[in-house]
């Protein structure tokens, strides 16, 4: 019990903390390396020439292309379509809520190399060539959910008195929408997109399954782990890491003023 | 007819999504069951059968993958239970102001992608690399010690790559106890592990059970970790999975395989669910 008192857990979580941004760090670090050859195992000494080639590699080049297409994709349909199940949910008591909820809970915790198989089953069986848009389809379909289930608890929050006061002032249902209710839950919708957009670039186990000859950023790092990984993967994962640290710090910024 | 527009409105809605979710999730998972009992192969293609013969081939020929899978995901499991807890309970009663900054913290490893993080592990851990190396050469460890290549690589590799998600409910869980209740233990001559055994522990059991629910699933399916961090003695049921379905396109063994997986998971997590109070934990686990 002496533990869960003062300064020991402190350190403890500290511990934790640290032990969790190890690697991160150690992917940063050798980013800088000066390597000579293919293989960049022991630090060299310290340089900026990797970002300089960092589009030097043609085809992880294209690799991360394709991700950040995918993933601006799965952000755009996905966000729309969970948006609307959230809505739903959230806004109107229904027949048939009931089973969504279920599909939804199932599709997120589903493991995802059962989704990705059971997705491969479906193309191989329909004979449908893999490729860019399988995989699109794999991502929209596993981001749908968390979309849906961020937007309708921002809708649950929002008074539905608000639409009402709308239409009794003779606003018809798409202007009601437009401007009353999209503005309500866009930072929902916002939130639920952003987390499809990082779900979508990040995801390996059902990318690997669906996406026939097409290279995305996880699936080239993976390619290449026998050969070893060249310092500009190195790059372009801390040049991700800072965008996503940017944008959480800077939405953390917005949050505060608005408070 | 207005009175008939606002019935349907939520059927408009959740209809794209809807249909997306039911070609592309559950129309699969009937599929992939259909895939697993026809017999054939890829040259000549596959012709339904009731073919439960791929069912006992793959549980004959790969129990020990399916046992592995389920001991190393408990395994991962348990580790970060008793690594995460300390960790939500600090935050969540002493964080004080920067609780969000702790949270975020513990959150940073979800912007490197999964596989880069698992393969900087495998580049620390490796046999002469940054942290065996040193202790090899002034003789701490002798010189064919290795970590990679055994289970304790690929359960740490686990353990590390899904600590959030059991960080982060046992945080919720905690986070929302009253603390007027804990005063009322301590009125009441609770001592502080009175308080903590009979007060905070409970009221944190549904976050832990979020926690094992959102942790066991990925860990015990990964093929990761397995991979990149263990050798040939440590493959795990998701390995096999991916092998014989990009592979060697022995679709039916693989769908066989990838069935029993599901299933196993659906009936634990069932079971599970079934012994604490559905309610709680899939409502935990839904947010």
């Amino acid at each position: 019990m002496r533990l869960f008192r003062g300064r020991g857990l402190q350190i403890y979580t500290w511990l934790v903390i640290a032990w969790l941004i190890v690697p991160i760090a150690v992917m940063v670090l050798f980013g800088f390396n000066d390597t000579k050859g293919r293989y960049n195992s022991t630090f060299q000494g310290f340089t900026l020439k990797w970002y300089g080639k960092l589009f030097e590699i043609g085809d992880l080049t294209q690799a991360l292309v394709n991700s950040l297409l995918i993933a601006v994709l799965t952000m755009l349909i996905a966000g729309v379509l969970g948006s609307l199940i959230g809505l739903a949910l959230g806004r109107y008591r229904f027949r048939g809520s009931g089973a969504m909820n279920v599909v939804m809970f199932a599709a997120i915790s589903c493991a995802e190399i059962v989704m990705g198989a059971s997705l491969l089953s479906l193309f191989v069986t329909l004979a449908v060539p893999l490729g860019f848009w399988t995989i699109v389809i794999s991502h929209v379909m596993f981001s749908i959910s968390f979309v849906a289930i961020t937007v309708r608890a921002r809708v649950m929050t929002l008074d539905a008195s608000l639409e009402e006061a709308a239409r009794d002032l003779g606003a018809g249902t798409w202007t009601t929408f437009r401007l009353v209710t999209l503005p309500m839950i866009f930072p929902g919708v916002l939130a639920g997109s952003m987390l499809a957009f990082a779900l979508s670039i990040d995801d390996f186990v059902i990318t690997n399954f669906n996406s026939g000859g097409t290279v995305t950023f996880p699936l080239w790092i993976w390619g290449s782990t026998r050969v070893g990984i060249p310092p500009q993967v190195n790059v372009m994962g801390t040049l991700i890491f800072a965008a996503g640290l940017l944008i959480a710090l800077g939405n953390a910024l917005v949050a505060r003023r608005r408070r | 007819m207005r009175r008939l527009r606002a019935a349907l409105t939520p059927y408009a809605l959740i209809f794209p999504g809807g249909v997306w979710l039911a070609i592309f999730f559950v129309v699969p998972t009937v599929v992939m069951l259909s895939l697993s009992l026809q017999s054939g192969n890829v040259a000549d293609g596959f012709v339904f059968t009731w073919n439960w013969q791929s069912y006992v081939d793959g549980l004959t020929n790969y129990h020990d993958q399916i046992i592995r899978s389920l001991v190393y995901g408990l395994a991962a499991t348990l580790i970060q239970i008793v690594i995460g807890f300390p960790v939500a309970y600090w935050i969540a009663f002493k964080g004080g102001r920067h609780k969000s900054v702790y949270l975020f913290l513990l959150l940073l490893p979800f912007l490197v992608s999964f596989v880069l993080r698992t393969i900087s592990w495998q580049f620390l851990l490796s046999d002469n690399g940054m942290l065996l190396g040193p202790l090899k050469n002034i003789g701490l460890l002798p010189g064919d010690f290795r970590v990679l290549a055994t289970p304790f690589a690929v359960i740490g590799g686990l353990a590390y790559n899904f600590l959030p998600f059991m960080v982060l409910p046992i945080y919720v869980a905690l986070e929302r106890i009253d603390p007027r209740v804990l005063e009322a233990a301590n009125d009441l001559y609770a001592g502080k592990f009175q308080t903590f055994l009979r007060v905070v522990l409970p009221l944190s059991l549904p976050g832990v059970f979020a926690g094992v629910l959102m942790t066991f699933v990925p860990a015990s399916s990964d093929y990761v970790n397995a991979s990149v961090l263990g050798g040939t003695n440590t493959t795990m049921i998701g390995n096999v999975i991916q092998n014989q379905y990009l592979v060697t396109q022995d679709y039916p063994t693989a769908s066989a395989l990838s069935f029993t997986l599901m299933a196993l998971l659906l009936v634990g997590i069932f079971a599970y669910a079934k012994a604490l109070g559905t309610e709680d934990v899939l409502e935990v686990a839904a947010r």
